[in-house]
């Protein structure tokens, strides 16, 4: 009895996925999880100085942030947003997936979040290039129709900064579901190791609630004033 | 200190709520409101739907005290950058300019 | 078969130095000693670095004329000196090199959590460090380490963008060792570790963490958007094209103030060590010690804006700003006041890094007293941009967070090498430093007061006799920085043999042999006792690399 007890033991000590400075997986967890949520603190600030920046400025110029945002395209950031929304549905089931050890499912699932991912990339390629022949990249060609076409480039580099951060964030994301579907369908996770699927959801999950600021901020910030 | 495990159908029921509010914050942004309130309509919205996304899908709510402490840190150290930084540009101009006494 | 028989063990015991001794060992190493001595070099070559641009600053400020170097060459001293010791000496200098090593140890740990991020770090700093470097030798930057646009921006014709890139990326070595620190706070300490048992340099240098990862990302973006506004000239900071330079000062400051703390923080906790060890009494007030480093930490992020009194800055926002960098002096005063507390009746033994200890408590009381001048309102307008402000915060950055360093390379010295440094030659080095130092940088006050402006290189015939004196102290300074680096290499190969506790100290550093074996202790310590709690040598036990009076005593 004790003697199976103290092999249950060491077996528990010795999973092949146990780095050698921690006690046990549970402490090795509890670190991954609050090493990425550390992690998140850090993009929040990150992207907070960009949220800061188009504070003050859409105060100062209410009237030509509302202009400019007509030139974005309501439909293409509405359909991103329920693409990103449905993407992180379907990441937070492979993570339940993760947890109750279903192989199938879990690389399903993030198959489609990595799909989601692309699509929500696609399309915003396509949002640049009809901003491209619009003549609204700021600094490079900027030919701006409506008044104050100075302050309207400010809207115009905060909504390439912020959304050109966020795709930067989308790519790093689809790249880390790469990985994750290569390792599980190599079957590395289980209910007792998973960490990398649950820190990578945080992650994607995160990416998410930015667009989820930018949609209004961005698209819908002028639509009530017809132009 | 096991992990808890979110039934699927919560996730599902987040997922409508948050489909659900895209749609109301996209339908309320075609009329002209009062005031600032678009834009305190459109922020409430998107807070409440980033609440949703770190309560549920983050598992913060089951999560450890700890993890809690550390989202409402990061609020609060961007909420400081924000609201200090307006402490300026909210009360810039507010001062009556110097009149000059200098020698006509 | 045989030496099991004999007591005296032939073969060396294994230690984190001779666990491997090719180059590969050391570069691709995840243990956090290791990594330590990495940084340890590196910051050491930077200061080196920044110290010879000094050198040419105060060469040149000799005599009135500029007679050594032109006006923009002077700008360029000035930029580097100011980037290469903030940017690559003190902000990484206690944290990466004696953070990484100590306070994995100092709970109880075998290791950082994340091994590979820790490694991943030091690449990260060294790579900003060649982007800053490759900027030097290209022609340089005249910016002011501070990068205002619009000059930054619009009309610096030098490495802007390399050098910002540099920092840029730096910074994420800061952010990683900060996350690194923070997770193994909370996750490795050993059974028994409370938390008002930790050492209090493990409070400071967690405080110092929640800086790194809440003001370093603030650098990084505000760093890109100058970056972005050089290359395509879009409006961002540029009042014609309806931007606002005041938006770049509030979020450079909302770091660059913070980060003020990041290089005086860990200092603090360096000194509450030394002087517990050298008074042979528990720090007084143990707990408000502590929650005091959180309190500069928290804090320390409400008062960036007394950098922006004299910028047009809204008056306003000016008196909050002013009352609440009033309100940093108190948690910085309980540290002061307790320290003394921990030196009355105390014995105290006047070893080289007390000495340190000592000089860092003076020398930063008057750097921050000097602090609340500056945060006045009224006094500020005065004494703005004039060497007033340089003179005070050289008391702290050096003052301060140098001697601490300096100190906490004596009193870890031993265990890090596993060997003792002359006792003699480093009081007298300790001396030299604390007499250079005020020598250089007490006239500046003097100066700044009668109103000669910083990043002149020329100035009125009557400021001569302090500048004069300012240069000599610099030599002064000088020579305690080569004495120390002198002894400290000679002491590495003829030093005495360190004993596991040459202080009779208490922490858990020193309850593994000097220098420690490759994970830290033989057996995972069970804490019992709390932090400063001196016990007869004989109860304190030796959890680490065997022996290691008896072997390392016979060793070599």
């Amino acid at each position: 009895m004790a003697q199976s007890e103290v092999t249950a033991q060491h077996a528990i000590a010795h999973h092949p996925a146990l780095a050698h400075h921690f006690e046990n997986m549970e402490q090795q967890r509890e670190a991954s999880t609050l090493g990425m949520w550390v992690f998140l603190i850090t993009e929040i600030m990150f992207f907070g100085g960009l949220f800061l920046a188009y504070s003050i400025y859409r105060s100062w110029y209410p009237q030509v942030f509302a202009e400019a945002s007509h030139h974005l395209d309501i439909l293409l950031g509405g359909i991103n947003t329920v693409v990103l929304i449905t993407s992180s549905l379907t990441m937070a089931l492979a993570v339940y997936h993760s947890q109750v050890g279903n192989r199938g499912k879990l690389v399903l699932f993030l198959i489609l979040t990595m799909l989601l991912g692309l699509t929500f990339l696609g399309i915003k390629v396509i949002e640049y290039s009809h901003k491209f022949h619009d003549g609204l990249i700021p600094g490079i060609h900027f030919h701006y129709e409506g008044p104050h076409p100075q302050q309207a480039q400010i809207f115009f580099w905060l909504y390439f900064a912020m959304t050109g951060l966020h795709a930067l964030h989308m790519i790093i994301g689809v790249s880390i579901l790469a990985f994750l579907i290569y390792f599980a369908w190599r079957g590395r996770y289980s209910p007792e190791y998973h960490s990398p699927v649950e820190i990578s959801g945080l992650y994607w999950h995160f990416v998410d609630i930015v667009w989820i600021f930018l949609f209004p901020l961005l698209y819908l910030v002028g639509f009530h004033v017809k132009g | 200190m096991s992990e808890h495990i979110v039934p699927k159908k919560t996730y599902y029921a987040v997922f409508g709520a948050l489909m659900a509010l895209t749609a109301i914050t996209v339908f309320v942004a075609r009329f002209d409101l009062p005031w600032i309130l678009n834009i305190v309509v459109a922020l409430t919205i998107a807070v409440t739907k980033a609440t949703l996304v770190v309560l549920y899908f983050m598992h913060v709510r089951y999560s450890s005290r700890l993890t809690q402490v550390v989202v409402v840190a990061g609020i609060f150290w961007l909420v400081i950058m924000l609201v200090l930084t307006a402490s300026d540009y909210v009360t810039r101009g507010l001062l009556a300019p110097v009149v000059s006494i200098s020698a006509q | 078969m045989s030496t099991a028989v004999i007591p005296v063990e032939a073969k060396p015991r294994t230690t984190y130095l001779n666990a491997g001794q090719t180059l590969k060992s050391w570069l691709l190493t995840l243990d956090h000693k290791r990594i330590g001595i990495l940084y340890l070099i590196s910051v050491t070559f930077f200061f080196l670095v920044g110290g010879i641009y000094a050198t040419l600053i105060r060469l040149e400020l000799l005599t009135p004329q500029g007679d050594l170097v032109s006006a923009q060459t002077y700008n360029k001293l000035f930029t580097q000196h100011g980037i290469t010791m903030v940017f690559f000496f003190l902000i990484p200098s206690i944290p990466a090199v004696f953070g990484n090593f100590l306070l994995p140890i100092m709970i109880g740990a075998k290791d950082v959590a994340f091994p590979r991020l820790n490694l991943l770090s030091w690449y990260v700093f060294m790579t900003g460090a060649l982007f800053a470097s490759y900027a030097m030798f290209a022609g340089g930057v005249d910016t002011g380490w501070t990068f205002y646009p619009p000059y930054s921006t619009n009309y610096a014709n030098t490495y802007v963008i390399a050098t910002g890139l540099g920092i840029f990326i730096a910074g994420f070595s800061s952010i990683l060792t900060g996350l690194n620190f923070i997770v193994t706070i909370h996750t490795m300490r050993a059974p028994g570790m409370t938390w008002f048992r930790l050492p209090l340099f493990v409070w400071a240098q967690y405080a110092t963490s929640l800086i790194q990862i809440l003001g370093t990302p603030v650098l990084a973006i505000t760093l890109l958007l100058v970056a972005l506004e050089r290359t395509v000239g879009i409006g961002i900071f540029d009042p014609r094209l309806g931007g606002d330079p005041v938006l770049f000062q509030h979020l450079f400051w909302f770091y660059s103030h913070p980060a003020v703390y990041i290089m005086v923080l860990p200092s603090m906790g360096v000194v509450s060590e030394i002087i517990a060890t050298f008074s042979r009494k528990p720090i007084f007030g143990y707990k408000f010690v502590a929650f005091s480093s959180l309190a500069i930490a928290i804090v320390g992020f409400l008062v960036w804006g007394h950098h922006l009194f004299t910028s047009s800055q809204s008056v306003y926002a000016g008196m909050l700003f002013s009352l609440l960098s009033y309100a940093v002096a108190i948690p910085s005063a309980i540290k002061v006041f307790n320290w003394t507390a921990t030196l009355y009746r105390g014995s105290i033994s006047y070893d080289a890094p007390m000495l340190y200890a000592l000089g860092f408590i003076g020398l930063f009381l008057i750097g921050g007293l000097t602090g609340l001048f500056l945060a006045a309102l009224g006094l500020d307008v005065h004494v703005h941009d004039t060497y007033f402000v340089v003179a005070h915060f050289h008391y702290i950055m050096v003052g301060g967070a140098l001697l601490a360093y300096l100190g906490a390379m004596h009193y870890w010295w031993p265990k890090m090498t596993g060997r003792l440094y002359p006792e003699g030659w480093a009081r007298f080095a300790a001396l030299v430093v604390f007499v250079g130092f005020n020598l250089t940088f007490f006239p500046q006050f003097i100066l700044g007061y009668l109103g000669m402006p910083r990043r002149y290189y020329t100035y009125a015939p009557e400021f001569q006799l302090l500048h004069v004196l300012s240069t000599a102290g610099a030599s002064i300074l000088a020579v305690g920085f080569i004495l120390p680096a002198i002894y400290l290499l000679w002491s590495l190969k003829k030093g005495p043999i360190a004993p596991a506790d040459p202080w009779l100290a208490t922490g858990l550093e020193w309850r593994t042999s000097s220098p420690p074996p490759p994970e830290n202790f033989e057996r995972t310590p069970i804490v019992t006792w709390n932090a400063y709690e001196f016990r007869p040598q004989e109860e304190a036990e030796v959890i680490g690399g065997g022996k290691p009076d008896a072997s390392s005593l016979t060793g070599e």
